[in-house]
C-alpha cells in the first residue's frame, strides 16, 4: 500500500512481460488495453527482444470487451499466434481491464495446454502489484505450469553441482544481461553448473526444464525474487543461499563466492576447494591490481573528485554500491533512497546491512517509491562540496541543480546504453569506477 | 462530410469512431478506392483475429499536455499507465534547443498509483492528495490529469475533484479523458487533450493579434522563419506553450495544423467558438499542396499578393534543386508505414521526388475531419495530385502485416514516421528512414532536405545489407507467404 509517486522508477504488474521477453524465444501474449505493451516497452530501453514490443500479440481491449468480456478474442489471438510467430513458450498476461471485468484467462491457457502447447498464464492487472513483485509471480507461474511437466526427466535435486540463479530482474536492472553472464562465469569458475535462465547466455526453455534437478538455488537480492526460491524450496526441497545485495568489487564478490562454496559443500556438491579458491583469488588479484594503479589518481588528482554519493535506486544496489564505494573508492555514502517499494518485513535487514558497513558512520536510508520526494530531500541538503548522484534518467537535472556528478544506472534511463556492462562481480566494480570517473573527467574541458 | 458540433460545456469529446467515422482496418485495391469509399460514406471497420500491441489514448493525451512549460501532469491510474512518459521529458529537453528555448524547467510527472483497494473504494482521495502535492512541490500554473482504463472502469468522478481542487488551489485543474479502451484510434487522446485546453485554458478574445496558432509537436521553429517576414508570429500549441500563450489562442489571426489528424478538433473549436479562421488546406507537403496551402494562408490573412511573390521566389530557389534530386531518385520503389495523415504526406514527398510508391500501411483512416471540408483531406489530395497508390492498407500499426508487406513487395526504401516500424525495413535489408521532426519535409525547401536524406539512406545500405544476414525474425515462413488480410474478419 503506497501513495502517489512522482518520477516513477518501476512499472506495474504487467511489467512482468519483460521477464518473459528475457527468456530466449518466449512470447508474452497480452489480454489488456491497447497501450499496456507500449507503456512497458517504453519504460525500458531496447526491450523488444525476440518477440516483445510491437511484436507482442495483444487483444487491445475495447469498450465492447469491457462490457461483454474479451475471452473469445483472446482465444482467437492465441490460436493465431501459433500460426504467425515461431516461439518456444507462450505466457498470457492480463491487464487492468481484464482484471476488473473478470475474464478467465486460465481457461484459455488450459485449453491450449491440453493440446500440448507450452503455454502459461498469470493475472497481472497493473493495480495489483509492481513489477518487482510480479517478476517472481511470473517465474513461479512458469515453474508451476510448464517446468513441472519435465520433473520426470529432471528429478528434484538430482544434479549435485547444478544451481538455479535468481538475481537481476531483466530490464528493471539495466545491467541484467551482463550481470547474469558474470554470475554464471564466476559460479562456473568455482566448479558449479549454472541455470542462469534469462538472456543470451541461458539455454532457453530447455534450461528452464532442468530447474527441478538443481541441488540448490542462489538468490542475489534483498527481497525481490525471494518468493521464487521459497516456492522452489517447498516444491522440490531445494534450499537457497541468499546474498542480500549486489556484490560489487573485490571484497564483496569474494564474500559472495566464499558463501556459495560453503553452502554448496554443506549441500553435498562436488567442489574442489583449492581450485575454486585459486580461481577467485586470481580474479580478486586482477581487481586489486587495477585499484592499486588507480590509487595515484584517487589521491593525487587535484582538480576535484566527488567525495560523497547519494544513490536513488533499488535496495540491492543501494547496499551494494554503499559498501563498494566506501571501501574500494573512498566515496562516502550519504543519504540513500530506496525506491523499489521494499515490503516492510525486509526493511530491517537492509537497514542493518547498511549500519554494518562501517563502525564510523551511519548511512541513513529512506524507503519510499515517491522519488520526487527523494529529489526534494536531496535539494534541501548542503552541496558546497562535490558529490555524486547515481540515479535514473529523471535525476539528471537534479544533479545539475546541486552541482553533483551524475551517473545514470537505473530505469528509466535514456542517457546511456548498456550492452556489455555489468556492475556485479569483480569486473562490475571496475565498470562502476569507469562509469563514475569517466563522467567526472569528461566534466573537465 | 458534416461539421462536428462543438460543446465545451460537456466533459468529454466524442471518440473518433463516432465523431469522424474513423476506422483502423481496411484492405482494398488502392488509395483511390479508399478515397472514393470515404466520400460515399460506405466505410466499415473490420476486426482482426490476430493483433499486436498498439498505443493508447492516454499516452497521446499526455503527449500534448506534458510539454506545456508551466504545467504539471498527473496520471490517474496504476503506476504502469505513465511508464513511458519519461520519454516526453527527454524530448522536451532535447528539442527545446530547436526552438531556441534554453532555460526549460524539467518535467514533473505524477502517478496516483492506483492499487487494488482503490479499484473497490475509488481513487479520488489519492487524486486529491496528488493534486495538492503537485501544487505544493512545483507551484505550476495549471495541472493536467490524464485518465486511464482502471480509473474509467471503476467510475471515478474525476470532474468533481478537478472542480473542487480548482477552488482550493486557485489554478486550472484540467482533466483529459483518455481511457485507453474507449477508442481504437489512439489519436483520440489528442482530441481529449485539446478539449481540456479549450475548456479550461483558452480565454475569450479581447483583441486581435498578428499571430498564427500552429498545432504541432516539437518540430524546429520553421513557422517563425515563414511568418515573421509576413509580419506574423507563430503561437505553438501545445508543446512549449504556456498557460498564458494558450489563453490567447482565441486572439490569433488564423490556426494551422501540421497534420489534420493531430489538430483537426482544436482548429475547428477555435474557429467555431472564437472565430479564429482555420487554414483548411492540407499541410504543405509536395509542390502542388505547398502552393495551395500558402495561397489559403494568403486568403485568410488578406495578403494574397505577398504570398504569390513568396511562392515565386521560393520556387526559383528550390525547383532546380528538386529537379536534380528527381533525376537521382526516379523510379526507386518506396513503401510507407506511418500514421494518418503523416503517411499520406510521405507519399506526396516520395512521388514529388520522382519515386514510385508501391504501397502503404497507414495506421488508421478518417473519411473526413471536424471542419467538414474536403480541402483538408490529405489522401484525396495525394491521389489527385500524383495518381493512385496500389497496395494501400489501413493497418492499425500491426507489425506482422508490415513485415508481410515488406517481404512481398521488396521496396528500395521504407519511409516511416512512428516508432517500432523502421527496424523491420532494416532487418529485411531495406534502407529505412524515419525523420522525427514533423516540420522537416514541409514546403519547397522540405522536399530538398528530405530528398537529400533519402538519397543518403539509399546509398548507404551496407549496414542493412549486413543486418539482413543476421537479423532475428520471429515470424513463420507460412505467415510471410499469406495474403495480408488473412486475419481481417
Amino acid at each position: 500500500m503506497s501513495g502517489f509517486i512522482e518520477q516513477e522508477r518501476y512499472t506495474c504488474a504487467i511489467g512482468a512481460l519483460q521477464t518473459v521477453v528475457a527468456i530466449p524465444r518466449a512470447v508474452p501474449i497480452l489480454h489488456s488495453g491497447p497501450g499496456c505493451g507500449t507503456m512497458i516497452g517504453g519504460f525500458f530501453e531496447r526491450s523488444t527482444g525476440y518477440a516483445g514490443g510491437n511484436t507482442m500479440p495483444c487483444t487491445n481491449f475495447g469498450e465492447k470487451d469491457v462490457v461483454f468480456g474479451g475471452i473469445n478474442k483472446l482465444k482467437n489471438i492465441v490460436e493465431n499466434t501459433y500460426k504467425v510467430l515461431d516461439t518456444d513458450l507462450q505466457v498470457i498476461l492480463s491487464g487492468c481491464t481484464a482484471g476488473i471485468t473478470g475474464d478467465d484467462i486460465g481457461s484459455i491457457a488450459e485449453e491450449f495446454k491440453s493440446q500440448g502447447k507450452p503455454i502459461v498464464y498469470l493475472d497481472t492487472p497493473g493495480f495489483k502489484m509492481n513489477n518487482y513483485r510480479s517478476h517472481s509471480e511470473v517465474v513461479n507461474a512458469i515453474i508451476d505450469q510448464y517446468v513441472s511437466d519435465f520433473e520426470d526427466a529432471n528429478p528434484p535435486r538430482s544434479r549435485k553441482n547444478l544451481v538455479n540463479v535468481f538475481a537481476s530482474i531483466p530490464f528493471q536492472d539495466i545491467f541484467w544481461k551482463e550481470n547474469l553472464k558474470e554470475y554464471k562465469r564466476l559460479l562456473e569458475g568455482i566448479g558449479l553448473e549454472v541455470n542462469i535462465l534469462f538472456g543470451p547466455f541461458s539455454g532457453g526453455v530447455r534450461e528452464w526444464q532442468t530447474i527441478p534437478a538443481a541441488n540448490f538455488n542462489i538468490l542475489v537480492s534483498p527481497w525481490y525474487g525471494q518468493p521464487i526460491v521459497e516456492h522452489l524450496e517447498s516444491l522440490y526441497g531445494q534450499p537457497f543461499y541468499k546474498f542480500g545485495y549486489v556484490p560489487i568489487g573485490g571484497n564483496e564478490t569474494t564474500r559472495f563466492l566464499e558463501g556459495v562454496i560453503e553452502f554448496a559443500k554443506e549441500n553435498g556438491a562436488d567442489i574442489d576447494e583449492n581450485k575454486a579458491e585459486a580461481f577467485y583469488r586470481r580474479e580478486e588479484l586482477a581487481f586489486y591490481e587495477e585499484i592499486d594503479n588507480l590509487t595515484t589518481f584517487i589521491t593525487e588528482f587535484r582538480y576535484g573528485l566527488p567525495g560523497y554519493v547519494h544513490v536513488i535506486g533499488d535496495a540491492g544496489y543501494v547496499v551494494g554500491l554503499s559498501k563498494f564505494l566506501l571501501t574500494e573508492t573512498g566515496i562516502i555514502p550519504k543519504e540513500q533512497f530506496i525506491v523499489d517499494n521494499t515490503p516492510k518485513k525486509y526493511q530491517k535487514e537492509i537497514e542493518s546491512e547498511l549500519a554494518g558497513i562501517s563502525a564510523k558512520r551511519d548511512i541513513p536510508a529512506v524507503f519510499d517509491p515517491d522519488a520526487g520526494k527523494a529529489q526534494k530531500t536531496i535539494l534541501s541538503l548542503d552541496h558546497s562540496k562535490r558529490g555524486l548522484i547515481i540515479g535514473s534518467g529523471w535525476d539528471r537535472e537534479l544533479a545539475k541543480k546541486t552541482n553533483n556528478d551524475f551517473v545514470a544506472a537505473f530505469a528509466p534511463v535514456q542517457y546511456r546504453l548498456t550492452l556489455s556492462t555489468n556492475w556485479a562481480g569483480y569486473t562490475g566494480g571496475l565498470h562502476v569506477i569507469e562509469d563514475i570517473y569517466n563522467t567526472v573527467l569528461s566534466s573537465y574541458e | 462530410m458534416s461539421k462536428t458540433n462543438v460543446n465545451l460545456d460537456i466533459e468529454t469529446v466524442q471518440v473518433r469512431e463516432q465523431r469522424l467515422g474513423a476506422i483502423t482496418t481496411w484492405h482494398g485495391e488502392s488509395a483511390a478506392e479508399l478515397v472514393e469509399k470515404s466520400a460515399c460514406g460506405s466505410l466499415k471497420d473490420r476486426e482482426r483475429s490476430f493483433s499486436q500491441c498498439l498505443g493508447c489514448s492516454t499516452t497521446h493525451g499526455a503527449c500534448q499536455t506534458i510539454m506545456i512549460q508551466d504545467s504539471v501532469l498527473i496520471s490517474h491510474g496504476p503506476v504502469g499507465c505513465s511508464s513511458c512518459f519519461h520519454d516526453f521529458a527527454f524530448s522536451y529537453r532535447v528539442s527545446g534547443a530547436n526552438r531556441g528555448l534554453t532555460d526549460l524547467k524539467e518535467r514533473h510527472v505524477y502517478s496516483t498509483n492506483l492499487e487494488e483497494k482503490e479499484t473497490i473504494y475509488g481513487g479520488l482521495q489519492k487524486l486529491r492528495d496528488t493534486i495538492r502535492a503537485a501544487y505544493e512541490r512545483e507551484h505550476p500554473n495549471a495541472i493536467f490529469i490524464v485518465t486511464t482504463c482502471a480509473a474509467g472502469i471503476i467510475g471515478d468522478d474525476v470532474e468533481s475533484v478537478t472542480n473542487e481542487m480548482e477552488k482550493e488551489i486557485g489554478i486550472p485543474v484540467c482533466a483529459v479523458y483518455c481511457e485507453g479502451f474507449r477508442s481504437r484510434v489512439w489519436t483520440t487522446g489528442f482530441d481529449a487533450a485539446y478539449h481540456a485546453i479549450a475548456r479550461k485554458l483558452v480565454k475569450p478574445p479581447k483583441q486581435k493579434r498578428k499571430m498564427i496558432n500552429v498545432i504541432n509537436f516539437w518540430g524546429y521553429d520553421l513557422f517563425n522563419e515563414w511568418f515573421k517576414p509576413l509580419g506574423y508570429e507563430a503561437n505553438y500549441i501545445a508543446p512549449y506553450a504556456t498557460v498564458e500563450s494558450l489563453g490567447i489562442a482565441s486572439e490569433a489571426a488564423a490556426t494551422m495544423q501540421v497534420c489534420p489528424t493531430l489538430g483537426t478538433y482544436l482548429a475547428h473549436v477555435l474557429e467555431e467558438e472564437y472565430g479564429v479562421p482555420e487554414i483548411k488546406e492540407a499541410p504543405p507537403y509536395g509542390i502542388p499542396q505547398t502552393d495551395a496551402w500558402f495561397r489559403n494562408l494568403g486568403e485568410v490573412l488578406g495578403i494574397s499578393d505577398e504570398i504569390e511573390k513568396l511562392i515565386k521566389q521560393k520556387k526559383e530557389e528550390y525547383l532546380p534543386k528538386i529537379q536534380a534530386l528527381r533525376e537521382k531518385l526516379r523510379g526507386k520503389k518506396v513503401y510507407v508505414a506511418a500514421g494518418a495523415s503523416y503517411g499520406h504526406n510521405l507519399l506526396a514527398i516520395a512521388r514529388e521526388l520522382g519515386m514510385e510508391a508501391i504501397g502503404a500501411g497507414i495506421f488508421h483512416h478518417e473519411p473526413g475531419f471536424d471542419n467538414g471540408s474536403e480541402r483538408t483531406d490529405v489522401l484525396r489530395k495525394v491521389v489527385t495530385n500524383y495518381g493512385d497508390v496500389p497496395n494501400f492498407n489501413v493497418c492499425n500499426k500491426q507489425e506482422f502485416e508490415l513485415v508481410n508487406r515488406l517481404h512481398a513487395l521488396k521496396p528500395d526504401l521504407l519511409l516511416a514516421r512512428h516508432g517500432g516500424m523502421s527496424r523491420w525495413g532494416a532487418k529485411l535489408g531495406i534502407p529505412s528512414l524515419l525523420i522525427g521532426d514533423e516540420h522537416f519535409g514541409m514546403g519547397y525547401e522540405g522536399l530538398v532536405k528530405y530528398g537529400e536524406r533519402i538519397l543518403e539512406t539509399i546509398e548507404n545500405d551496407e549496414f542493412v545489407k549486413n543486418l539482413e544476414k543476421h537479423a532475428f525474425v520471429p515470424y513463420t515462413k507460412w505467415w510471410l507467404e499469406q495474403p495480408v488480410d488473412t486475419f481481417m474478419k
